[in-house]
């Protein structure tokens, strides 16, 4: 609650009288940083918003929307279909995902197809099957591209790297609103952009974007980078240890 | 309670690790094989990478096999002259199947070789054992003796090969070309499939070369030993993916299961121990097989390329 508090102060410090017409919008997480230690098993962020208006901001019929889309660092991702081949079940074909970011969240106050047509949410990248959808309409004229790319989001979203909570965003009042955003421990290390936007009516208002990152820290980031940097000596120091636990229990367990 | 794996990158129950890796260390004591076949594919189940599975394992194969090799070195149930000859023809066979392995990963079929490797080698190899120690079983019953004695000057043709050697632990004189053979095929398998072979080892050389089985498995985990330490080291240095958490947590458990698993090998009759052997192999077969021949539920599927890792 202080934090909020705190938070709340700094936003509304951040007003300014601008001369602007249209809404503005103020984010902030509730951390930049997320700290991997020998204990971890995931970790939830809280991204805090304020819409921003003045008394020369036009009066809206409807109310405010707001969508947030977090992308993880990219990978290659390669999604393959397993066909028949006589009796047996073999990968066949596969297709390649260049650039795919490996967690994908997607959170909105209420559900997007409520908010705006579903050719305002392709046009605008809005939702988990349109986030990283190439611009251009020609993809949708190739459907085994669409197949492979539905799979993919199907498949990152059983392993929890995927996700679209379409109630994910409180509005606190009619301007301030927050998300809570949970990053499971399988997401990985890298840094992470937040994208927020405000809608009304269907129509895209403002957008801000914030970011924050996954990193290792104290053991297991010195033993990650160990054994990327000393390589041979952590394989030989590893070996070792086996070698060395393997004759420790031949000598406890010793019975003759 | 869970612990965070800093090169697999994701947090795992201890408890779990250690439960299974005490009872891949029991079967491992039980039959002097690594170990390998049964846990890498555990922990792929458990959603840590391949390549992390594959290395780690390799680590915790070498640690495991050293504890058994002192026990059996002490019990005198180990032929080092052998296994020096095993250890060679194992190098050269490594070798050969890095290049092969490599080769096929170019071509982009390296799962289906290797599925497919696992389902047709399980399947003979623990076919073969199967039949062969049921007709045992059956001619203990009928009252005859459970396997043709071994008599001087009956020896397959292959044991009079040139090179003979003499190998006084193993009670075999022998030519040392079919043994280097045998040695050179378990390592292009092991290396292909990510395996120590010594499922393949162990009944390899009692069926070929009638070495008693005590000896045999004592000398089967001396080849591992040697071999995993080598891929151990290899792997840290080439791919980076051994994870120290992890190989440690499986040691723990391995090498107390391999006790038991040890002790537990003295009170087994060679007949017994052949049927639990020949079905151990022949389930992992059929659940490679299953994978393979049934139409799956997801037929997509998901990869990171280890390169891009």
């Amino acid at each position: 609650m202080k934090r909020l508090l705190v938070l709340l102060a700094l936003l509304a410090a951040g007003l300014c009288p601008a001369g602007a017409r249209a809404e503005a919008l103020i984010a902030a997480m509730s951390s930049h940083q997320i700290q991997i230690t020998s204990n971890y098993t995931g970790s939830q962020l809280t991204v805090f918003g304020l819409v921003e208006r003045d008394g020369r901001t036009v009066a809206r019929g409807d109310p405010y929307d707001i969508i947030i889309t977090v992308r993880g660092p990219r990978r290659m991702l390669l999604v393959r279909e397993k066909e028949r081949l006589g009796p047996i079940w073999i990968n066949r074909t596969q297709r390649r995902f260049p650039d795919n970011p490996v967690f994908l969240l997607v959170a909105s106050n209420r559900p997007i197809s409520e908010m705006m047509s579903l050719e305002t949410a392709q046009r605008d990248r809005i939702g988990l099957a349109n986030a990283e959808r190439p611009s251009g309409s020609w993809v949708d004229l190739d459907p085994s591209s669409r197949r492979f790319r539905e799979s993919l989001v199907r498949i990152m979203q059983a392993k929890d790297l995927y996700g679209y909570a379409e109630r994910g965003v409180t509005f606190l009042s009619n301007a301030l609103f927050s998300a809570p955003v949970e990053i499971p421990a399988t997401a990985p290390t890298g840094s992470y952009t937040v994208d927020i936007v405000l809608y009304s009516g269907g129509v895209p208002l403002a957008r801000q974007q914030t970011n924050f990152e996954v990193i290792k820290t104290g053991i297991e980031q010195r033993l990650a980078s160990g054994a990327y940097d000393w390589a041979l000596l952590y394989g030989l120091a590893t070996v070792l240890l086996a070698l060395f636990l393997g004759w420790g229990a031949s000598v406890i367990f010793r019975r003759d | 309670m869970q612990i965070y794996l800093p090169i697999a990158e994701l947090p795992i129950s201890v408890l779990t690790v250690l439960g299974l890796s005490g009872a891949v260390g029991f079967i491992s004591g039980l039959f002097g094989v690594g170990g390998g076949f049964l846990l890498t594919p555990l922990l792929i189940f458990l959603d840590i990478p391949p390549a992390v599975a594959v290395a780690t394992v390799a680590a915790q194969v070498a640690g495991s096999s050293m504890t058994g090799v002192l026990t059996y070195l002490r019990r005198k149930a180990l032929d080092l002259k052998l296994g020096g000859v095993l250890v060679t023809g194992g190098i050269v066979g490594t070798v050969l199947g890095v290049l092969f392995f490599n080769a096929m990963r170019r071509l982009g079929q390296l799962e289906l070789v290797i599925t497919l490797s696992y389902v047709t080698l399980f399947s003979i190899i623990g076919g073969l054992m199967l039949y062969d120690a049921l007709r045992a079983m059956l001619r203990v019953r009928a009252g005859k003796p459970a396997r043709l004695k071994r008599r001087g000057g009956m020896h397959p043709w292959w044991m009079g090969l040139p090179f003979r050697q003499r190998f006084y632990r193993s009670g075999l004189y022998c030519s040392v070309l079919p043994i280097a053979l045998l040695a050179i095929v378990i390592g292009f398998i092991g290396a292909v499939l990510g395996v120590g072979g010594g499922f393949i080892l162990v009944p390899g050389l009692i069926y070929f070369f009638r070495i008693p089985p005590a000896v045999v498995v004592g000398t089967s985990l001396f080849q591992i030993l040697v071999t995993m330490t080598g891929a151990t080291v290899l792997h840290a240095v080439t791919n980076q993916s051994v994870d120290i958490v992890l190989a440690v947590l499986l040691l723990l458990g391995g090498v107390i299961g391999a006790q038991f698993g040890g002790r537990a090998a003295r009170n087994l009759n060679v007949e017994s121990f052949r049927l639990l052997l020949a079905l151990l192999i022949l389930s992992v077969g059929l659940r490679f097989a299953i994978e393979l021949f049934i139409p799956p539920n997801e037929p997509f599927s998901v990869v990171v390329p280890e390169s891009a890792r």
